[in-house]
């Protein structure tokens, strides 16, 4: 698909010599106007184009909150207040920024949980899944180094706790959170250096979601029968047909984010950050960001502190091997029966982790009370044990096997077949032209 | 060239391969100034050091005072805490060494050794848990001297649940060494400087 020629024909005499200098309207024609696209793709395949847009948002308010912020431990609490209170429109652009990064998560799961469903990472898109593995993880740092820099208590305690994990590296722990934090704790030089980074890192994802999506040219898209286009009769140009699909959820998904803006702007943030910083104690309780409550679960479930450190990196790191775990060479959610159900367990497991995430570690889970110490509860704890086991288990255990043991549903001869088996069922048995 | 020459290791072979190690080693050369400025400059290396006066810290009383930017717990404790911390058996200890920057690395974690002879009263320790470095809060934990419903001394960190008795060692929770004691000194009999 690569190769796919353009029907680019430059119409004047100035786009004609700009085209024999720079092709660059022969590109645009040929890989986004005219790309050939499964004519089946369904809505979840408009996550990739709100993600887009998401990241262009952050970009944008990000980099018109830096005129007004300070990045200075005196400073940046009460200029960020600044931002509320005295700038035009601050208070409109820092909670597009700072629920936009909600966004921005929630859209890139239901991303990654469409490529799991649907087998998108399978062979030939190992590499395509692999680098959007890689943004992500390049995303979680971004937003952990962003959610510093307004230097409240959860600001300074949450990259206190996170930038300690490096300290249970044997030998050179030390040594290295020392470096990171520039001194002897989170200070001065690691809030200078966070935003230095923060500033960084979104273009360096720009850079990584270019390489994204020419792999995803170079193999095409996957689909939801997760069978390969066989012809020209599967596809359907991307614009209109795909232009105007996305355009239209983006809408709705940019409702779903003015709702958050408007009318609950703090709800997915903790009071407590609304407290500047103070290094000298810690909140009764501190937990990260919703989107991050799942691997702080993990971290937890382990008792020894290194362990916890690289249970918490292996499982997302897990994701760039998820490709050769899956054993089973039938791509699509769809036709796999058994796979199915193991999949939707896998995602109410990653939302009990999350849940787990979010409690004390000694209390009922679902509930501020403390359990009995040396007795069996059902604690945040040993919720999050139970769930962390699991989840290991679904990427180390039930998918290699499952590929083996399941028989799968016969796949249709195509995606037209299928489509048309949707719509006229007895036309399924009309054999393709 | 003929190609004989051409198959086995010439000259010019030889030049490659030394300008590209002369290129690559200064090429790592030229990264450490760029990793060496994230460590600690000139002026955090400069506050070294802290005094404080132990006479105002009544029995059973700590404050918190902050050294490089962390708090330090200093607590002068009741005859029951030190008591408490002496009956402890060192194979109790999840820790077993001292983390008492005054002393040799191999020491045991004894009470004696977490504190200054013929001072025992008084605790000097970092308030950093060692597992991801919370303040633990104190006269909190299952290791504290418990009187009727009052707690004396023992911490316990609010983050992930790690429990310190009353001589700031580890005993429960996922933390893996005692709370650190730093290097301090005593100028006159209730005077001491931390750094």
């Amino acid at each position: 698909m690569s190769g796919h020629a353009s029907n680019y024909q430059p119409k004047s005499a100035f786009a004609k010599w700009f085209h024999e200098r720079l092709p660059i309207m022969d590109m645009v024609q040929g890989q986004a106007l005219d790309f050939p696209t499964p004519k089946n793709l369904n809505y979840f395949w408009t996550f990739g184009g709100i993600l887009a847009v998401m990241l262009v948002i952050q970009i944008i308010t990000g980099v018109v909150l830096v005129m007004h912020y300070t990045p200075h431990v005196d400073m940046a609490f009460n200029s960020v207040e600044h931002i509320m209170r005295d700038v035009n429109s601050g208070w409109l652009l820092r909670y597009m920024h700072a629920n936009g990064a909600s966004m921005f998560f929630i859209a890139v799961y239901i991303h990654m949980f469409r490529g799991m469903y649907y087998g998108s990472y399978k062979a030939p898109r190992e590499v395509l899944w692999m680098i959007g593995v890689l943004i992500y993880l390049v995303m979680m740092a971004t937003a952990f180094m962003g959610y510093v820099l307004p230097w409240g208590q959860m600001s300074f305690w949450g990259a206190k706790v996170i930038t300690n994990l490096f300290s249970a590296i044997p030998f050179f722990g030390e040594s290295i959170t020392t470096l990171l934090w520039g001194g002897y704790s989170v200070d001065n030089p690691t809030l200078n250096r966070f935003f230095s980074l923060h500033f960084l890192l979104p273009f360096v994802i720009a850079g990584l979601v270019i390489l994204h999506i020419w792999a995803l040219h170079v193999v095409g898209n996957n689909n939801p029968t997760g069978v390969s286009v066989k012809g020209p009769q599967d596809t359907v140009p991307f614009s209109p047909y795909y232009t105007v699909k996305d355009a239209f959820a983006i809408v709705i998904f940019l409702m779903f984010f003015a709702l958050w803006v408007f009318f609950a702007p703090n709800y997915l943030g903790h009071a407590v950050n609304y407290q500047e910083a103070n290094p000298l104690v810690t909140p009764a309780h501190i937990v990260p960001e919703w989107y991050f409550l799942p691997f702080y679960a993990i971290l937890r479930a382990i008792p020894d502190k290194l362990g916890g450190v690289i249970a918490m990196f292996a499982s997302i790191l897990i994701l760039f091997v998820l490709p050769w775990l899956d054993t089973s060479k039938v791509r699509s959610g769809n036709y796999r029966p058994i796979f199915r159900q193991f999949f939707w367990l896998f995602a109410i497991n990653c939302v009990i982790l999350g849940f787990a995430g979010s409690g004390a570690p000694d209390s009922y889970f679902m509930s501020h009370e403390a359990a009995p110490p040396d007795q069996w509860a059902l604690t945040y704890k040993l919720v999050g044990q139970i769930a962390t086991a699991y989840y290991f288990a679904h990427f180390l255990v039930i998918l290699p096997l499952l590929g083996l043991l399941e028989t799968p549903k016969p796949l249709p001869a195509s995606i037209s077949d299928a489509v048309l088996a949707e719509s006229h069922p007895s036309a399924a048995a009309v054999p393709a032209e | 060239m003929s190609t004989a020459e051409h198959a086995e290791t010439n000259r010019r072979d030889f030049l490659y391969i030394a300008t590209g190690s002369v290129a690559a080693v200064g090429a790592a050369l030229a990264v450490w100034p760029f990793i060496n400025q994230m460590n600690p400059d000139a002026s955090v290396l400069a506050l070294a050091s802290v005094e404080v006066d132990l006479a105002p810290i009544a029995e059973g009383q700590e404050i918190t005072i902050k050294w490089r930017g962390n708090p330090v717990f200093v607590r002068h404790r009741l005859p029951a805490e030190i008591e408490a911390a002496n009956k402890v058996a060192l194979s109790d200890l999840k820790d077993p060494l001292a983390r008492n920057a005054n002393l040799s690395d191999g020491d045991p974690a004894t009470d004696a050794n977490r504190v200054v002879g013929g001072k025992e009263q008084y605790l000097v320790m970092m308030g950093v848990c060692t597992h991801l470095g919370c303040v633990p809060i104190g006269n909190e934990g299952e290791y504290a001297v418990v009187e009727g419903n009052v707690r004396h001394g023992g911490w316990f960190c609010p983050c992930h649940g790690s429990n310190y008795d009353t001589a700031g060692r580890i005993r429960k929770g996922p933390a893996p060494e005692n709370l650190h004691i730093p290097q301090y000194a005593y100028l006159s009999d209730s005077k001491i400087r931390i750094g």
